[in-house]
């Protein structure tokens, strides 16, 4: 049978949404879109909160794991289940996570609560009051989450290749030492807090059944008491990555091998960056990928290869990985250098980079389509001092991508040599096999 | 404290028509955006595989990746992907869905894509090999190689359920997958994939009545099969404890599962008690065991509640498993936690709860499947299980509705049915210290 294809219908190009975007008298940036559907809001903040370089470091980031898990634990006007009764009675959802570059708060709420919500925030930001009892039970519950989280392979790939790529830089450090944290106090948190989460360079944006004027008003009133002269440093930037040797991880046992390599890339607003991205795609960056072809769909050696590009706001990167089975480590290896050299040496076709290209302007538009979605890229293009202009000038600049650009972008960022490879796995079963591939160190 | 605003039910349109081979079809057309899911629901899960070939639901999800009349071996991928959308698919214990979300340019062909593989799949030993060992890596990664793999969605049934059907392992053994034959993907689609036996949906930025043209074209043509009613898989009540112990080799720490059997989920008024009890119990700071277990004694690191087999509680069958799952440190025991759960439980069932304890928590779940809603995927996903378990498409709509109307009377009873003899209990031990 031989059924004619049906041909694609006019797309409607949507319309850019209308941002507001107020500066406030203390600092803080308000982002606020008008996007109906369900009665919600969502808000996302981002507060700088760069790790220092330097022996400083563990001590930040133990310190900021802690905060953030204490930061609903108490305020002078209420305890830690009255916040959460709060939250719920709004159908509230808040949630404050750090990283290595500041300190962010997650949240929706019905929007007949967003002023209670915003309310809450504020006092949440202008007096946290971290109660010894509360700090400790964080402490300990996140010296057992650790635990747990370093038993996975996945973590302990991601370690060692941060600690790899990014030796002294901030970077290199994602989860903190039980003993670092274990020497966290509750004093520790009311003077990273309070010296530290301040309004200048912070972002809050809004997005969903709001009017975005009366909204901003309400941020203005309800924030008005977080003050602080303090001026954020933001983290010093990453230098482009050489690719360094294969890192072996011994995992004794192990059912499979846990792939991951990482390199620079450019960032959103590098003339190469739409090349990259889809030099990215053919080679690994969706299903229709060179290398989910070959080491999945023909050969079955893993079930989820993907390689993507990262933004940390001190520099772009390349993280892939595959988990292979321990028993065909080496092929799967083999088929991943020769993918990844492909896609530096080679020209694509046409038809690849084509393709490529609709799938990485129809899936922007896709992303915006719901609240949560939108509110996320604005948040994300505001710290990397981006307007949603970018959504018009982004799908601009992959349209004019041609195959040239395409291996120059792969030769830049793709090529073996350029990337640094860790692996995790039973090491008496795959090191001699490796060994014959590639020069190997052992962790 | 005042409630942020009443639950209140959706609006959301949808319009249905059953084609004469018996494939229902729901359009739910929403203009906000230049967008379109589209989502197919086979009536078949993990609960109808056959002995001997557990896993056989899900490896034959994968098959329908692998081609059909018109489309080769994933190529499915390449014209969605391809036309600017993403797609998946995903087995669950009572259906099996397939999905596509596209900008609205893209809406006959992803219509025409269903429609190919409804027809027919293209089977090959080739291609059943490849995805026999892509679902072995699947299950690798998943469940072997970490630790608290499959804990408890895969190692809670054996305990708390008797029947193959609802006992056994739905990821599979290597043993079965590798025994799946051509012959029986080619059977099992003959008696699952029928049009009869499907729900097709269509959310998103699209006229309804051109929808429903292209699906008459493209889909009108499948001949109908006869379908078997959806098998009942029920089970008697437990009327005594069980007590089960899994190892684990990769976790450093322990942990424990609690499960029992909720009423039929088919009766909504008996059975969303029991949604939002586990919601009371375990939703935040504020909830009874976070802060009973976690801020008052400090005995466990993490705790949730659901119920569902795979957490979605309005997506299955009877029967359905009410879930209690905890993490705590090793010099903690098991029966120290157990005894505070039923503390709790019970002083619930005695004690009561108020009319704002429910309502704030139920204001949380209905803000939370708004969100779930609010893009159009979760739309044609909520829509297509209520219309097949349900036949009842406008519950998308009225949920939030029926979540408000649980009272304390209704949360305090189903807390009471939560007992010590009518439940399965589960330790995660970790026996190797291997990180």
């Amino acid at each position: 049978m031989n059924a004619a294809f049906p041909p694609l219908g006019k797309q409607r190009t949507p319309k850019l949404p209308t941002v507001s975007d107020t500066v406030l008298d203390n600092g803080l940036r308000v982002l606020a879109v008008r996007r109906p559907g369900v009665p919600l809001v969502e808000l996302r903040l981002r507060i700088p909160l760069a790790t220092p370089v330097g022996k400083g470091g563990e001590t930040h980031v133990a310190r900021a794991s802690v905060l953030s898990e204490t930061l609903l634990s108490g305020t002078t006007e209420r305890d830690a289940s009255q916040i959460a009764a709060t939250l719920q009675s709004l159908g509230a959802q808040l949630n404050a996570t750090t990283d290595a570059d500041r300190l962010g708060f997650g949240a929706s709420v019905l929007a007949s609560g967003l002023g209670g919500m915003l309310e809450l925030l504020a006092e949440v930001l202008t007096s946290a009051t971290f109660p010894k009892r509360e700090v400790e039970g964080a402490r300990d519950r996140l010296v057992q989450h650790i635990a747990i989280a370093r038993s996975s392979p996945s973590v302990i790939a991601q370690e060692a290749l941060l600690a790899r790529m990014f030796a002294g830089h901030p970077y290199a450090l994602e989860i903190p030492s039980v003993e670092s944290v274990t020497d966290v106090r509750a004093s520790h948190l009311r003077a990273l807090h309070k010296n530290r989460a301040v309004p200048a360079g912070s972002i809050l944006t809004m997005v969903g059944d709001i009017s975005p004027a009366k909204a901003t008003a309400q941020v203005a009133k309800a924030f008005a008491g977080w003050q602080s002269s303090y001026q954020q440093q933001p983290t010093p930037h990453v230098p482009d990555q050489p690719g360094r040797v294969a890192l072996l991880v011994d995992r004794p046992g192990a059912v499979q091998t846990t792939i991951r390599f990482g390199g620079s890339a450019p960032d959103r607003k590098d003339p190469g960056y739409p090349a990259t991205v889809l030099a990215n795609l053919v080679f690994g960056g969706y299903f229709c990928s060179r290398w989910v072809a070959n080491i999945r769909e023909d050969k079955g050696y893993t079930y989820s290869p993907h390689s993507s590009i990262d933004h940390p706001p001190a520099g772009s990167r390349i993280v892939a990985g595959a988990d292979v089975a321990t028993a065909v480590t080496a092929p799967a290896l083999l088929e991943t250098l020769y993918e990844l050299g492909r896609i530096a040496s080679v020209p694509v076709t046409q038809e690849e980079l084509d393709q490529a290209r609709r799938y990485a302007i129809g899936t922007l538009a896709l992303g915006t389509a719901s609240q949560a979605g939108l509110a996320g890229l604005v948040s994300q293009l505001a710290a990397a001092e981006l307007g949603l202009d970018y959504l018009r000038d982004y799908p601009k600049g992959l349209e004019a991508v041609t195959v040239d650009d395409v291996l120059e972008a792969g030769a830049r960022c793709y090529a073996p040599g350029r990337l640094t490879p860790v692996l995790v796995g039973d090491r008496a079963v795959i090191e001699d096999s490796l060994r014959g591939l590639v020069p190997l160190e052992i962790a | 404290m005042p409630l942020a605003a009443p639950a209140r039910d959706l609006s959301y349109a949808i319009e249905r028509a059953t084609l004469d081979n018996g494939l229902r079809v729901l359009v739910l057309p929403d203009s906000t955006s230049p967008v379109i899911a589209v989502a197919v629901y086979y009536d078949v899960g993990m609960r109808s595989e056959p002995e001997g070939r557990t896993g056989f639901a899900h490896l034959f999800e994968h098959l329908m990746f692998q081609g059909s009349d018109n489309v080769g071996k994933t190529e499915h991928f390449t014209y969605v992907q391809g036309a600017g959308g993403y797609l998946n698919g995903s087995t669950h214990v009572d259906y099996t869905n397939y999905y596509e979300v596209l900008p609205s340019s893209a809406t006959e062909l992803a219509i025409f894509l269903e429609a190919d593989r409804m027809r027919s799949i293209a089977l090959s030993q080739d291609n059943l090999d490849n995805q026999v060992a892509v679902v072995q890596n699947e299950i690798r990664v998943n469940v072997q190689n970490r630790p608290y793999g499959g804990f408890p969605w895969l190692t809670m049934p054996p305990l708390l359920f008797d029947s193959f059907a609802n006992s056994h392992d739905g990821y599979g053994s290597f043993v079965d997958l590798e025994a799946a034959t051509i012959g029986d993907a080619s059977s099992f689609f003959k008696r699952y994939y029928a049009p009869g036996n499907a729900v097709l949906t269509i959310a998103g930025d699209v006229d309804p009545k051109q929808v429903m043209a292209w699906v008459k074209q493209h889909f009108g043509d499948i001949p109908g099969r006869k379908v078997a009613k959806p098998p009942r898989f029920s089970e008697p009540p437990l009327t005594s404890e069980r007590r089960g112990v899994v190892e684990d080799a990769l976790a450093p720490s322990p942990a424990l599962a609690m499960a029992w059997r909720t009423p039929d989920p088919a009766k909504l008024t008996n059975y969303l008690p029991y949604v939002v009890l586990a919601e009371v119990l375990t939703d935040g700071d504020s909830s009874r065991l976070q802060e009973r277990l976690v801020l008052q004694d400090r005995i466990v690191t993490f705790l949730q509640g659901y119920v569902g087999v795979m957490g979605d509680p309005i997506d299955a069958r009877d029967p359905t498993p009410f879930f209690l799952v905890v993490h705590y440190p090793a010099e903690v025991t098991a029966d120290t936690i157990i005894g505070a759960i039923d503390e709790e439980i019970e002083r619930l069932a005695s004690d009561g709860i108020t009319e704002e304890e429910v309502q704030r928590t139920v204001a949380r779940m209905v803000s939370r499947y708004l969100r779930e809603v609010d893009p159009v995927l979760g739309r044609a996903t909520h829509a297509s299980v209520f219309e097949q378990q349900r036949g009842r498409a406008e519950l998308l709509n009225e949920l939030p509705g029926l979540l408000a109307a649980v009272t304390p009377k209704q949360v305090m009873a189903a807390a009471a049915t939560l007992g010590r003899d009518n439940r399965a209990v589960q330790e995660l031990r970790p026996t190797g210290g291997r990180s």
